[in-house]
Formats: structure tokens, C-alpha cells, sequence
């Protein structure tokens, strides 16, 4: 990965940080730990700016530090106009990100008046710095701080740093102000004490943390090697085990293990024999021996580590679920190759521990890819943030499962569905404050984004406690619109749902919110799309909306149910079964043909796929309906049989059926034959329009 | 490398369609198949013929014949899935077309190849690159990526409707048959 890239994913990381830092901080003023949280984050994106050459960033987020600094040194009290203009920097600082990896470029006035502005509060209030609402109080960067650190510093200055004027002696200098400084030079073979090639090795021992040690270095990082190595920590230390001078200069890369292990077979001190064998130099050893005795001062508790991470490119994770899902396909035929040999215990126990560990590994797999969805929450409460300021409003966003895990892909495509939920629900939900608190209710709002799983599903709701949607205007817009007919017999919730409709839209006016009557229906389209379902679960008037989505856990492989009709296989997304029943000559009797079948006691319309994929051939004495659930309503899909579970890997119909009714995609079967996907809800969909238009050309 | 690719160029395979000889680039060409089980998708034009498992990939299958407005292709033993890949909206993807016979690839240098003619093939004639000399016969030289990326027939052959719609509904019933 080119380093521009790895520091501009690093960079969105911290500015994600730094947004849920600030609006955590303006809950809660005086938490002194967000302040340091917030602080940490602004310092590292300088920090690895400066280092990556993003001169802007480094050098308009510096400002905006100095300003933090003083907040965290209580001398500055946390205001809304504070957070209102760091939430501001952030947005510069993402917007001077896009601009340096090739976006637009950012306005450099915009980043002036933020600068001007922070350096009004803060001069404002470090005049009175007595009276500053904060009270110095020992955060937690302060207690880290308090500790000594050893640190292991590895500096080769290249020949162009001396060009420059550059002095280690300077930087030298610099370090032994924070704390004991051992200094070890190796020369290089041709002795000259400026030689481009020496090299020194700095131990330092200070309370002063990472960053601050790092940014003695930060004139010299562009023309020298700089490597930083935390050794041992005082109360904490990853580096605790006692450690042999060998494991050292091994870990060092001063000489391999080999070389190693043939000098310890020799009898005397090892540093010695080290030497002598000329493996290195006498100042590398006593350098490693000074480390060694730096560590072994300390005696920590092994504090858990948090859990380790890597970066990988998304393009091999794609790779290795394609593979996998390979895999799976070939031992499905493996699986249906043994049932035809018949009883051969030889054969099934092996075949048996495949099937388990593919679908040990395909889950694994498929987890690599799962991220909380608590990512794209903090998103949102800037959103409320901002919107409700804009409108006039008081609202409080509430989250609940955070923790809820989904396909990245998934992740990455529900943010906008979600923005446009919650933007209706700040904008058409909830009331100005006089008006809530006319109705009794508590001036400020809240809107509540929940997630938590349901079988192979994820439910997400976006509820809000605003007036409720109003059933006659959307009946009334709905009979305008020709969705549903004057005399039409329909439910409350069905009304409210054909706002999903396309065009419709309830809003009286239009503001730069919503109300051009786009939206919903791109919601449920996007949603659709990524097979999951959208509908308003709930509204009563004055009380508030629920909206409820369902998306399933992944999009490479989904679990589904084999059917057929006639000769095709077709795969029922299992995650919308809800049960299966037998349709008789005698039942179709009951209803005289009409396509409805009473399932205990409720009466559940269906579809028969035959006729719908116009698949002809005689149908069977006795059917089979699947009952399936879409937008929270029970409905039948008639077919031939049901065979049994399938583990689906998903594949694109490709290009050219890119259209095709009431299909998702398709997967290969274990003898190889291509089954198709079905789309339920578009089914569903697709065979109301097609009655409702032959009903209509009947009367 | 550039000789390579200079013979490429001027290769060519060539294939018949309801007894008319037809020709594409040979680098557009990934492999031809045997006419293996297609599963047909329902509710789509006559001329997209299904999908076809190809080593795990699911690849979208055309007959030619009826793309081209000459009337569907008939089965028969020397029946062929030419797969080509073609660039769709930026992409590349596989895809097969059916097509009577697969004959054989041929040369075909840039002063063999005519111009299209304006008129006369009825074809539309944006399907087609050039008309390749061969002797004393002429084969149609196919943009395939026009042919295959383009929406609806291709057609409007000067042919009697009726008996092409009947030849039609005789014939894909026998591939459908077929894929069964």
C-alpha cells in the first residue's frame, strides 16, 4: 500500500474518533478523559501528517492542538462554541484529506476563520484561566505520563542531514531534558564521526510519552532513520519476560538465531564470545547489555494486551470468500456423490468431517468480514447534531447495539438509507420543543437507532417519539397517487408503508430536508437491494414512528431452502421462511381459485410460481407453499416441492439478466445445474402489480 | 509481445448462423463448448437463452440466430457455446452465444476486409465491423461486444415475419427441450 494511502485510512480513523470524542465531550464538559481522548487523536493525525508529508493538515491541525492543549490543562473551559469549532476543524481536516489524495481542493479561508476563532475563545479565556470551569484534575494522558518509559531510539541520520546543518548533538540535547539519556555511536568501518553511515542508539528513560519523545525528531524525520521502540514501562510493559542478551540482538536483527545458538555452545560470557566472533561490533553488545539491564529493572504484571489487528486489502478478502465459496459448492457434490455409492462407512466419516469443517471455515471466513455497526452510529449523532440546530429542534439520539455485527459491504450501503431515515424523523417526527411540551412530553426529542440479531438477520429499527405519521394525509396522497382506491379496504399499516411509494411525499413544504418526495422509495430500493426489507412497524399518533429494516448477515452465502418446479431449482432465501404447508386440490376448492389459503385461521394470499416464471407443465396433485415473510406481512409461494437446505453461494445472473423478474442471482448445485435465486419480495410485488393490472382491465 | 498481438489482430474465427458464415476477432474468443444443460431464465426476451455453469461461474447465454433477427438455432450435433468476453460498462464479462458451427480461425489481413456497406445486410449495421473477403465469398466480420452488450433483437432481416416467428417457437422449444 502506498504510505499517502495508509495514512489517509489511518487519518479517517482518527477523525471518526475524534467526532465521537467531541460529541461524547459535549454531554459530558467536565470528563477529562474525552478531553484527553480527543487531544490524543488531533496529536496523532499531526503527528503522522507531518510525518507523511501532509504539511496542511499537520500544520492547520497544529493550531487546533494548542487549542485542545489548554482545554486539557483546564485553562480553557469545554463550551458548545469550542465543540462546535473543533467538530468544524474535523471537517477540514477531512476535507484538506481529500484534497491532498486527489479530491477537491479545500477552501485554505475556511481553515483561516476556524484558526481565528479558536484563538479568540482561547486567549479570551486564558486571560481569566482562574476561573476556568475545569479544574485541573490528573487525566488519564497525565498518569501515563507520570510513568517512566524506557525507550529504545535508533537514529541514522543520512548523508543529506548534515548537508542541512543538522546536529545530532542538538537532538542529543533535546532528549537528555526529558530524562537519562545512554548514547551509544556505531561507527561505521570508515570512522568519521559524521559519516553518513553511523549510527547512534539512544536508551532514554522518561515520564514523557511516545509522541512527545517523537517529536524531538520531527525536523530531522525527512533526513534521518528514526526508529522509536518502546521498551518497558513502569506498572505496565509488554515487554516484561526477562530477556536473554541473545533473544535481544536477535530481536534487533544485529545477528540471526543461527549464529546464535553456534557461539552458545562455547563456554564464555556471551557478549564476549559475541565479539570475539565478530558478529558485532563491542558497542552493539554493550548497547543490547544496557538494554537488558533497563528492562530487568522492571518487574510488571502482564496487563492484557487489546486484541491485535491487521490491515488486509479487501480485494484478497474477496478472493478467499470467492474461494471458499468454491469450496462449499464442490462438497456439496462430494456430499451428494457418497449418498449415490450408497452404505460405505469408509467413505461417509470422512466426507462427514469435510461437510463440518467447510462450514466451520465458511463462517469463519464470512466473519472476517463482519464489523460492528456501531461505526456508522457516531455518524449519525452528528447528523442529529447539526440537523436539530438547523431546525430548531432539541433532540437526543439514543443508540442500542452498537456492537451488532454485519457484512462491511452491507455496512458500507446502509449509510445512506439511514441518514434519510433519521433526517425524516428529525424533520416530519419530532416537534419543535413549544409543541412537545403543549403535548406533555419532554421538550427534547430522541431518536433511537437499534440493532440486534434475529436468525440470519439483522434488525435495525430508527424509532423516534415525534407526532406520528398522519394515516389520512398519506390514505389521502395514496388515493391521489392512484395507490389505493377510495373504497379500498385496508389497514392502517399498509397505509403507512405506501410511503415506500415512489413520489410520494408528506411534507407540506419543502425544506432543504425532505419533502421533494425522492427517498423513501430510494431507501427501500437500497435496502432491496441488499436483500433485506424495509416497512414502518409502528406509528401512533403523538407517540412516535418505528422503522423496522431486516438485511440479511452477508451477501456471499446465505442459507436457503431448495425447491423445484417442473425441472428448475429454485433457492428460497431461508432468513424469509417462515413455514411450509401443503396446498390440496380440495383447499384451492375451498377458495374456489382464488389464490388465498387459510393457515391457521388467517388467511395468507400466495403466489404459484409456476405460473409466475410461466414455467408451464402440469402441476402435482398435492403442492407445496412456502410461507415467506415480506414488509411484515405472511405470504404463500406455491411450488412443486421443497427439497431440503441449501448452503447458497451467491453468483450475479450477470449482465445480461440483470432485469430478470423476481430473481437475485443464482448458485450451482452439488451435480452442477444452475439453480435460481428468488427475490422475494420482488416476487411479491411484481404478482400484485400484474393482478392489480388484469383486475383493472376486467372492470 | 506487439507481433503477438499483430497476429492476433488479424485472426479471426469463423462460425455459421443459419447457414451464413460469420467471423470474430479470435482475442475476443475464451473458449467454445459442446451445448451443455442451460437453466433458462423465466421471463425474458427469446434470444437470452439462459445460464450455463461454467467451471463454478455462472455465464449468460445468447443465440446468435435469434439476436440477429435470423430465426432461433437448431440443435444439432455440431450445435456450439462460443464463450467470448466483452466489455459491459467498463467491465469485462463472459458470455456465450450459440451459434450453428464453429469452423475454424482463419487470416484475414486489413486489405482483405471491405467496408460496411450502407445498406443491403440488413443488418443493423453498427453490429458489424467489415465484410471479410475469402475467395470468392464474403463472411460478416461481428462487433460482438455491440452485439451482445445491445438491449433487444439485433435484427430486421426483410423476412417473412410469419414464418420466422413460427420457425421460432419450433426451434426454442426444442433447446428448451433440450436443457431439461
Amino acid at each position: 500500500m502506498e504510505y499517502a494511502e495508509v495514512f489517509r485510512e489511518e487519518a479517517v480513523e482518527l477523525l471518526e474518533e475524534l467526532e465521537s470524542g467531541l460529541l461524547e465531550l459535549e454531554k459530558d464538559p467536565k470528563d477529562l478523559k474525552l478531553v484527553g481522548r480527543v487531544f490524543r487523536a488531533m496529536h496523532t493525525i499531526k503527528g503522522s501528517g507531518a510525518m507523511f508529508g501532509f504539511d496542511d493538515i499537520a500544520n492547520f491541525t497544529h493550531h487546533v492542538e494548542t487549542a485542545l492543549d489548554l482545554v486539557r490543562e483546564g485553562t480553557v473551559p469545554v463550551s458548545k462554541e469550542l465543540i462546535d469549532l473543533t467538530l468544524n476543524s474535523r471537517d477540514h481536516i477531512s476535507a484538506l484529506l481529500a484534497a491532498a489524495t486527489g479530491g477537491e481542493a479545500a477552501d485554505p479561508e475556511r481553515g483561516r476563520e476556524i484558526i481565528a476563532a479558536l484563538q479568540a475563545i482561547t486567549s479570551g479565556a486564558s486571560g481569566k484561566s482562574g476561573k476556568s470551569e475545569i479544574k485541573k484534575a490528573p487525566a488519564a494522558e497525565e498518569k501515563t505520563e507520570g510513568k517512566l518509559t524506557h525507550y529504545r531510539i535508533h537514529l541514522q541520520p543520512e548523508k543529506v542531514f548534515f548537508d542541512d546543518g543538522g546536529d545530532v548533538e542538538q537532538i542529543l540535547g533535546e532528549l537528555r531534558k526529558f530524562g537519562e539519556c545512554t548514547v551509544f555511536i556505531h561507527q561505521a568501518a570508515d570512522e568519521s564521526a559524521e559519516d553518513a553511515e553511523s549510527v547512534w542508539e539512544i536508551l532514554l528513560t522518561t515520564k514523557h510519552d511516545e509522541n512527545s519523545v517523537r517529536d524531538v525528531f520531527i525536523f530531522a524525520e525527512s533526513s534521518c532513520k528514526v526508529v522509536i521502540t518502546p521498551l518497558a514501562q513502569e506498572g505496565k510493559s509488554d515487554f516484561l519476560e526477562h530477556r536473554k542478551l541473545g533473544e535481544i540482538l536477535v530481536a534487533r536483527g544485529e545477528i540471526d538465531q543461527d549464529d546464535l545458538l553456534k557461539v552458545l555452545s562455547a563456554q564464555k560470557p556471551l557478549g564476549e564470545m559475541l565479539v570475539d566472533a565478530h558478529l558485532v561490533s563491542r558497542t552493539k553488545v554493550e548497547a543490547a547489555l544496557a538494554e537488558q539491564n533497563l528492562v530487568n529493572k522492571q518487574i510488571a504484571v502482564k496487563s492484557g494486551k487489546g486484541v491485535d489487528s491487521i490491515r488486509v486489502a479487501s480485494d484478497k478478502l474477496d478472493r478467499l470468500i470467492n474461494l471458499v465459496g468454491e469450496m462449499v459448492v464442490t462438497q456439496a457434490r462430494l456430499t451428494d456423490v457418497s449418498a449415490l455409492l450408497g452404505d460405505m462407512p469408509a467413505l461417509v466419516e470422512p466426507v462427514e468431517e469435510v461437510e463440518r469443517l467447510t462450514t466451520e471455515l465458511r463462517d469463519c471466513v464470512l466473519n472476517i468480514r463482519m464489523l460492528p455497526i456501531g461505526t456508522t452510529f457516531s455518524k449519525f449523532r452528528r447528523l442529529v447534531r447539526d440537523l436539530s440546530a438547523e431546525l430548531g429542534k432539541e433532540v437526543q439520539m439514543e443508540t442500542e447495539g452498537a456492537e451488532t455485527e454485519l457484512d462491511k459491504n452491507v455496512i458500507d450501503q446502509l449509510g445512506d438509507p439511514l441518514v434519510h431515515l433519521i433526517r425524516n424523523c428529525l424533520d416530519h417526527g419530532i416537534e419543535k420543543p413549544e409543541v412537545r411540551i403543549a403535548a406533555g412530553k419532554p421538550a427534547q426529542g430522541t431518536i433511537k437507532l437499534a440493532a440486534s440479531h434475529s436468525g440470519a438477520n439483522v434488525v435495525i429499527e430508527v424509532s423516534d417519539d415525534g407526532r406520528g405519521l398522519d394515516v389520512a394525509q398519506i390514505k389521502q396522497k395514496g388515493i391521489e397517487k392512484g395507490l389505493i382506491k377510495v373504497d379500498e379496504e385496508i389497514s392502517d399499516l399498509d397505509i403507512l408503508n405506501i410511503i415506500f411509494a415512489p413520489g410520494l411525499s408528506t411534507a407540506t413544504e419543502v425544506t432543504s430536508v425532505s419533502g421533494r418526495g425522492v427517498g423513501m422509495d430510494v431507501v427501500k430500493n437500497t435496502i432491496e437491494d441488499l436483500k433485506g426489507s424495509v416497512h414502518i412497524s409502528k406509528s401512533v399518533p403523538g407517540q412516535g414512528t418505528t422503522i423496522m429494516i431486516m438485511l440479511p448477515l452477508t451477501l456471499a452465502i446465505i442459507d436457503g431452502l431448495l425447491v423445484k418446479v417442473s425441472n428448475t431449482h429454485f433457492v428460497l432465501p431461508l432468513g424469509q421462511v417462515e413455514e411450509c404447508v401443503e396446498l390440496s386440490q380440495d383447499d384451492i376448492d375451498h377458495f374456489h381459485g382464488r389464490h388465498v389459503l387459510s393457515v391457521r385461521d388467517q388467511l395468507v394470499p400466495y403466489v404459484r410460481l409456476r405460473d409466475f416464471f410461466e414455467i408451464g407443465g402440469e402441476r402435482p396433485e398435492l403442492e407445496q407453499m412456502v410461507i415467506v415473510h415480506n414488509n411484515g406481512l405472511r405470504n404463500g409461494l406455491v411450488l412443486d416441492d421443497v427439497i431440503g437446505e441449501h448452503q447458497t453461494v451467491l453468483k450475479s445472473l450477470g449482465w445480461a439478466y440483470r432485469n430478470a423478474a423476481g430473481l437475485s442471482g443464482a448458485t450451482i448445485l452439488g451435480n452442477g445445474e444452475v439453480a435460481l435465486i428468488i427475490d422475494v419480495p420482488r416476487v411479491i410485488k411484481c404478482a400484485q402489480q400484474e393482478e392489480a393490472a388484469l383486475t383493472e382491465k376486467v372492470h | 509481445m506487439n507481433e503477438k498481438e499483430n497476429t492476433q489482430a488479424n485472426q479471426y474465427l469463423t462460425f455459421s448462423l443459419r447457414d451464413e458464415d460469420f467471423a470474430v476477432e479470435i482475442s475476443k474468443v475464451r473458449e467454445v463448448l459442446d451445448v451443455t444443460t442451460m437453466t433458462k431464465i423465466p421471463r425474458m426476451p427469446d434470444y437470452l437463452s439462459g445460464v450455463i455453469n461454467l467451471r463454478g461461474n455462472v455465464v449468460p447465454v445468447m443465440d446468435l440466430g435469434l439476436k440477429l433477427g435470423m430465426g432461433p438455432i437448431v440443435k444439432t450435433k455440431n450445435t456450439c457455446i462460443m464463450i467470448v468476453e466483452i466489455e459491459v460498462e467498463g467491465t469485462l464479462v463472459e458470455m456465450g452465444g450459440i451459434t450453428d458451427s464453429v469452423q475454424m480461425v482463419m487470416d484475414l489481413l486489413p486489405e482483405d476486409i471491405e467496408s460496411v456497406p450502407k445498406m443491403g445486410t440488413n443488418l443493423n449495421t453498427q453490429f458489424i465491423k467489415g465484410m471479410g473477403r475469402q475467395g470468392e465469398k464474403f463472411l460478416i466480420i461481428l462487433d460482438i461486444d455491440m452485439v451482445l452488450a445491445s438491449e433487444g433483437q439485433a435484427t430486421l432481416r426483410d423476412m417473412d415475419a410469419g414464418v420466422l416467428a413460427a420457425g421460432a417457437e419450433v426451434a426454442s422449444g426444442a433447446l428448451v427441450a433440450e436443457a431439461k
